[in-house]
């Protein structure tokens, strides 16, 4: 018994770290809709600069203090952040801070490898904390019950915090209608940025906190940021007390799930949340997110086809690129087949992301099903290449259609969650089911048959599919079943008061999206030769998502040059310098702040402007009246 | 179902949340051609009335039925496949495509094309829809950004949108809210010339008085989710019942008096 | 040496990156990739250990008179940037042999891509038994001591302790899974008398340790049997002490005596464990001695087991090189099997049943001394002792 109870003891400990990073994370979004890819980055940097402050100021006072201390640097830094790079794109499409936070974690991990070195650092035990209790003969460490205690008092402060200060009451406010804040002559700006303060400090307290019982390194930032956003989602977003409870509620199910289950643990978070999401959309805590808060329109130029001019200059570019092999050798072209390869996936994320409205965060999941697909095929039914092919994708297809229902059946950001939490489920699969997929060893030998081993050849196979691929989905855009799938981003409740079906569309979409990702996936499996569960995993789903928004995420073909521009730039930096995430990293925050619609939707807009200089002066544009009053 | 069964037939229709009734076995029907008027102050239950017609919420008791078959637990893109079309009082439009591209969405779904995934939708029925925007008078603005559009435009997009699936019954939610007194009556004209033309029936909820009883053939008046008052235009302004409600509520219905936007 | 730059303004560059040529004729150039950016702990000895050999090399006049270039690549830890770091290697730089990596899946892309393209490659560090066996091949050679070799190394060792319940915890992938079984069969083979009581499985990189702890104590066994490695193991450990985990019990560790993952360890470091590893301070052979005092000499730190085995990479390939006279792989294979060559532990030789080499690992039990983390009562391990007999390692490995 006595066990039982220090095992949901140690559970309430692991939670509440968990909690204090997860409620920054929460508050953040509930008010500023970022989704801050960086809040593990934060949490990093505040173990960091704890452990150096901790080595040299002594006694309970100096590591106290220097816990407190590092906390709120971080916080300055955040409020750094939030004025010099987040203020510039709060009114860029959603998602797109997504991107900038995302830079600014790779740039972060390399950063903290250049000023603490590359060792694993393990800080002091906290003066008063070193030892255990004995419980009934079970040992129960004091520092454990200190963090058990800290939960509740964080989650006590912060709810006297919303509930009884003005600051709190806007802080709610916001989380409930952004719009409304701003109406109400309430300055947002400094709103925002001190939300972004408190949330910034509440992820480096948690990080500071970890000094005493865990080793301060360079990845530690991607070891908690998947796992807090599952706790946030799971808890229902923006919501302080769901964080709490989903924090508590995870930790718990893993401290006992282990004692049955002893694998559980790299994949529970996920089951979990996947679950919840399915039963309860918006999470335990959370509230249904009113629809659309800012139509996108406004800003858009509807999307057309490619004039014929348009099409010649496309068709010249694909006859170009596909000169290559007269003139590169064997590397540039193997990285040509990588790069088309990767515009396939893309696009079909494109497809789904862009035209149907739906970001998935779990993309990889499809393309890595397509590559299994076709390791399966290749190595245990030993079917030759064209088969594997055509075949492969379907694996992929058949993923997105059973994940795919469920995921429509959300939107926005539980969308994403959902899709990431079934890759990460997909992904755990290929990781620990050694005896089928070969774990993280992956499967190797699935090399091309001669007619496509030649690296010219196999970069002929994969541009012509890429072109293809790319074709068939721009028409697609361009189909009655594009402009319904268009409809169902801009409007669900006008789409089903026209008798479409929304949730079905939305599915076909997914599975054609997810198929083509497929195929990407089959071609990269005999490019590499091999298959691995990194290519079902959150690092090149993320990879996807920069894609695309990087292109512009509004334009229609912006997914082809996102894709080349990125796979082209993060393959030369890999191949020049170790710090190629520093510099990747920086060059995405660039870009986010010079382009903020992506390259092509940059070049885009600079068209326009000179196709007409002056701007249309009808007395349409009025602005549209929102209701009564 | 006899030849005889009115369009639409409403049969004590009740919803409450929380105790507290919105709707209260309220009862009507409509013939095909009529312009029939729910009119009520605010909070009466018009909004929620409206909504369970075509399913887009579900009442706890009653029926709706359409030409005799029973509507009441469909979901509104069935009951729009049954031909009811229907505008919002907010406008709900596809606010990234084009005026053009708004109707054919509508009339692909209308002919079944939702799946066709190679077809050329710009080329999707260009005429029909030209047609639907010419009659609501759009058709100079066809490859306008719907999210450019003037708030009157939106209105009369909708209409054209409702109209794609040759409805039997249109239903609109407020459709002169926000405009101006001008584009009021046009739209409200327009709207019953192409009720009688093609025998559509026609539901709206209003707010201006004068909209009302220059065009509808009879008018329903919901007070506190009960109907209280049913009747020719005539018949209503003189039922001491309703202008007790107005009066009380400090709105004056007057045909000199037209600023019937506000709420 | 290494194409290097860290600004910006390099991206501009981009366009250039692809002509650049580079390298004299005469030179001989090897291929090296490993996890720099993901890594840097491990790997930023490992570089500095095959830097040294390079220059050692050079100064003894290099490869029959020609000097010795080393390329190196990052491929951030994934297995696909790792092939195309391979093929840009091979394809634009045009090296006789490829080297290096660390982590099991990128070796084995690696060798993959060797068989595929014929290329030599000689592993460096990565442990998967995989390499040289169930789908090693005949391009691909491989230096450190595999799992099994490690295993077997650990269980001499354990097999004389008197525990007879024994728990496993191990990372939740391929490496940790198949330390855990090779382990047990071998351990079973010996003590057929021992009980396998709990086994716990942390995700890699993500321990929840208390949990894990607990669990393992619940199950009270005699001894553990631990594979966990960095901050998955300073976790485990902090935890383990606080809760008095080890406390009376047997803890038999993989790779602990390394200095990579001891040092970090502290005056946390707990006492009696039997590790495999690197004591660097307590090995008093010549050969050793040399590489001791260069390195420190170089680079006015102390080696890690990293340092080692890259200085032993360069060395081996360098050899292979010179006797081979040639870069044809069929060429530098046939020097390559059977090649005896020096190295900080003595002589080691690269099999040529399987391609492993016969370099070794020390063995001893954890201590505390001022403050630090040491190994003590420390032997080297012959690696060729604690290889399988000839006609299972035939069975294991596909015929070339």
């Amino acid at each position: 018994m006595a066990f039982y109870v220090v095992q949901f003891l140690t559970g309430l400990a692991s939670a509440a770290s968990l909690f204090l990073v997860a409620s920054g994370l929460s508050i953040i979004f509930g008010v500023t809709r970022i989704v801050n890819f960086a809040h593990g980055a934060f949490y990093m940097i505040g173990a960091y600069i704890a452990f150096t402050l901790t080595e040299r100021l002594s006694g309970a006072f100096g590591f106290w203090g220097s816990i407190v201390l590092a906390a709120l640097a971080v916080a300055l830094i955040g409020v750094l952040v939030e004025m010099v790079l987040l203020r510039r794109i709060y009114h860029a499409p959603e998602l797109f801070q997504l991107l900038a936070t995302f830079g600014l974690t790779l740039m972060v991990e390399d950063l903290v490898v250049l000023i603490w070195g590359p060792d694993d650092l393990v800080g002091r035990r906290a003066p008063g904390f070193k030892g255990a209790i004995d419980f009934f003969g079970q040992n129960i460490p004091s520092y454990d019950l200190f963090l058990i205690a800290l939960g509740p008092v964080v989650l006590g402060i912060l709810w006297l915090l919303f509930q009884r200060t003005r600051w709190g009451v806007l802080v709610r406010a916001a989380t409930q209608d952004r719009d409304m804040v701003a109406a109400l002559g309430v300055n947002q700006k400094w709103l925002f940025t001190s939300v972004f303060a408190v949330g910034v400090f509440l992820a480096a307290l948690g990080g500071a906190l970890q000094i005493p019982r865990d080793a301060v390194h360079h990845a530690m930032d991607l070891r908690i940021i998947v796992e807090v956003f599952v706790v946030v989602v799971i808890g229902g977003l923006g919501s302080i007390v769901g964080a709490f409870v989903a924090a508590v509620l995870v930790s718990e199910l893993n401290a006992f799930g282990i004692l049955i289950f002893p694998k559980i643990s790299i994949i529970l978070v996920f089951l979990v949340m996947a679950v919840v999401l399915i039963v309860r959309p918006w999470g335990l805590f959370g509230k249904p997110e009113a629809p659309a808060r800012k139509t996108p329109g406004l800003t858009v130029n509807p999307w057309r086809p490619l004039t014929s001019n348009e099409r010649l200059a496309a068709l010249a570019a694909l006859i170009i690129a596909a000169t290559l092999p007269l003139f590169a050798g064997n590397y540039l072209l193997t990285v040509g087949s990588e790069i088309a390869i990767f515009v396939i996936f893309a696009v079909s994320l494109h497809f789904l992301m862009s035209v149907g409205g739906l970001a998935s965060f779990g993309h990889a999941a499809y393309f890595g099903l397509g590559a299994y697909g076709v390791a399966f095929l290749a190595k245990m039914a030993g079917l030759p290449m064209i088969v594997c092919l055509l075949l492969g994708p379907l694996l992929g297809c058949m993923g997105a259609a059973v994940f795919g229902f469920f995921a429509v059946q959300l939107s926005g950001v539980y969308f994403a969650m959902l899709t990431l939490a079934f890759a990460q489920i997909v992904w755990s699969i290929a990781f620990q089911w050694v005896s089928v997929t070969g774990g993280d060893n992956g499967i190797l030998g699935v090399w091309p048959e001669k007619w496509a081993a030649s690296p010219s050849n196999f970069y002929w196979l994969a541009l012509g599919v890429a072109a293809l691929v790319t074709i068939a989905l721009r028409a697609m855009v361009f189909s009655p079943f594009g402009y319904a799938l268009r409809a169902t981003r801009d409007s669900l409740l006008r789409t089903e008061a026209i008798g479409i079906n929304a949730k079905r569309i939305q599915w076909t979409a997914f599975v054609i999206a997810g198929t083509t990702a497929g195929i990407g996936g089959a071609l990269f499996a005999y490019l590499k030769g091999s298959v691995f569960p990194d290519n079902l995993g959150i690092s090149l789903s993320v990879d996807a998502l920069v894609m695309v928004l990087l292109g512009g995420v509004e334009t229609v073909s912006g997914a082809v040059i996102g894709a080349i521009v990125y796979k082209a730039l993060n393959i030369w930096l890999v191949s020049q310098t170790d710090l190629s995430k520093l510099v990747l990293g920086g060059f995405i925050m660039l870009i986010v702040v010079v382009f903020p619609k992506g390259i092509v939707g940059m070049l885009e807009m600079l068209a326009q402007r000179r196709r007409k200089s002056s701007p249309p002066g009808s007395p349409l544009l009025a602005k549209p009246i929102e209701s009564a009053e | 179902m006899s030849v005889a069964s009115p369009l639409l037939a409403v049969e004590g229709l009740t919803k409450s949340y929380g105790g507290i009734h919105a709707v209260r076995g309220v009862s009507f029907s409509l013939r095909a051609g009529e312009i029939l008027a729910l009119i009520g102050p605010n909070g009466a239950g018009k909004s929620t009335c409206f909504d369970m017609l075509n399913g887009q919420n579900k009442p706890d008791t009653g029926h709706v039925r359409l030409l005799g078959e029973d509507i009441t637990a469909r979901k509104p893109r069935e009951v729009w496949r049954l031909g009811v079309g229907r505008t919002f009082q907010i406008t709900a439009t596809f606010a990234t495509m084009t005026v053009r591209e708004n109707v054919q969405v509508a009339l692909v779904s209308h002919g079944k094309q939702l799946f066709n995934l190679f077809g050329s939708a710009p080329n999707f029925d260009r005429g029909e829809a030209g047609r639907l925007l010419e009659l609501v008078g759009m058709g100079g603005y066809a490859d306008r950004p719907c999210g450019e559009l003037a708030y009157g435009d939106l209105k009369r997009l909708e209409l054209a949108v409702a109209l794609a699936n040759e409805p039997k019954l249109l239903l609109m939610d407020e459709p002169t809210a926000g405009m101006a007194p001008r584009e009021r009556v046009d739209l409200m004209r327009l709207t019953a010339q192409i009720a009688r033309e093609k025998s559509i029936g026609v539901l709206f909820t209003e707010h201006d008085m004068d909209v009302v009883f220059e065009h509808a053939d009879r008018i329903i008046v919901l007070n506190r989710g009960t109907l209280i008052a049913e009747g020719t235009p005539a018949e209503v302004r003189g039922n001491p019942q309703v202008q007790a409600v107005y009066l009380g509520e400090g709105l004056v219905y007057d045909a000199r008096h037209r600023d019937g936007a506000s709420a | 040496m290494q194409a290097k730059n860290y600004f910006v303004g390099a991206a501009f560059a981009l366009l250039a990156g692809g002509m650049a040529h580079s390298a004299v004729a005469q030179d001989i150039k090897i291929g090296e990739i490993n996890s720099y950016s993901l890594l840097p702990a491990f790997t930023e000895p490992y570089r500095k250990g095959w830097q040294l050999a390079v220059e050692e090399v050079n100064a003894a006049g290099g490869i029959n008179g020609k000097k010795l270039v080393v390329i190196s690549k990052d491929d951030g830890g994934k297995p696909a940037d790792a092939q195309t770091a391979a093929n840009e290697l091979v394809s634009s730089e045009g090296v006789a042999m490829l080297t290096g990596t660390f982590l099991s899946n990128i070796g084995l892309a690696v060798s993959d891509f060797a068989n595929q393209k014929k290329v030599f490659f000689l592993a460096a560090e990565p442990l998967t038994d995989a390499i040289t066996w169930s789908k090693g091949n005949k391009y691909t050679f491989r230096l450190r001591p595999s799992n099994y070799m490690q295993a077997a190394m650990l269980v001499e060792a354990a097999s004389k302790l008197p525990a007879k319940r024994w728990a496993t915890i191990a990372p939740n992938y391929e490496y940790g899974q198949s330390a855990v079984a090779v382990f047990k069969k071998l351990m079973s083979e010996k003590r057929p008398d021992i009980q396998w009581v709990d086994e716990q499985w942390p995700p890699q990189g993500k321990i929840d340790a208390g949990p894990v702890v607990q669990a393992v104590a619940a199950a009270n066994p005699e001894a553990i049997l631990n594979v966990t490695f960095g901050a998955d193991l300073v976790k485990l450990v902090r935890e383990g002490n606080t809760r008095g985990l080890f406390k009376g019990r047997e803890v038999v560790s993989f790779l602990t005596g390394e200095p990579e993952y001891l040092d970090p360890l502290k005056d946390e470091t707990p006492e009696g464990w039997i590790v495999t590893g690197y004591p660097w301070y307590s090995i008093k052979t010549p050969e050793h001695d040399a590489f001791l005092k260069a390195y420190q000499a170089k680079y006015n730190d102390y080696p890690r087991l990293g340092s080692i085995v890259g200085y032993q990479t360069i060395k081996s390939a360098a050899a292979i090189l010179a006797k081979a006279g040639s870069s044809d792989p069929e060429k530098l294979i046939a020097a390559a099997e059977g090649l005896s060559v020096p190295s900080p532990f003595g002589e080691i030789t690269f099999r040529k049943i399987d391609h492993q080499s016969t370099l070794g690992a020390y063995v001893g039990k954890t201590a505390l001394k001022d403050g630090k983390g040491v190994m003590v009562d420390s032997s080297y391990k012959k690696g060729a002792d604690y290889l399988p007999g000839d006609a299972e390692v035939e069975k294991l490995r596909p015929k070339d």
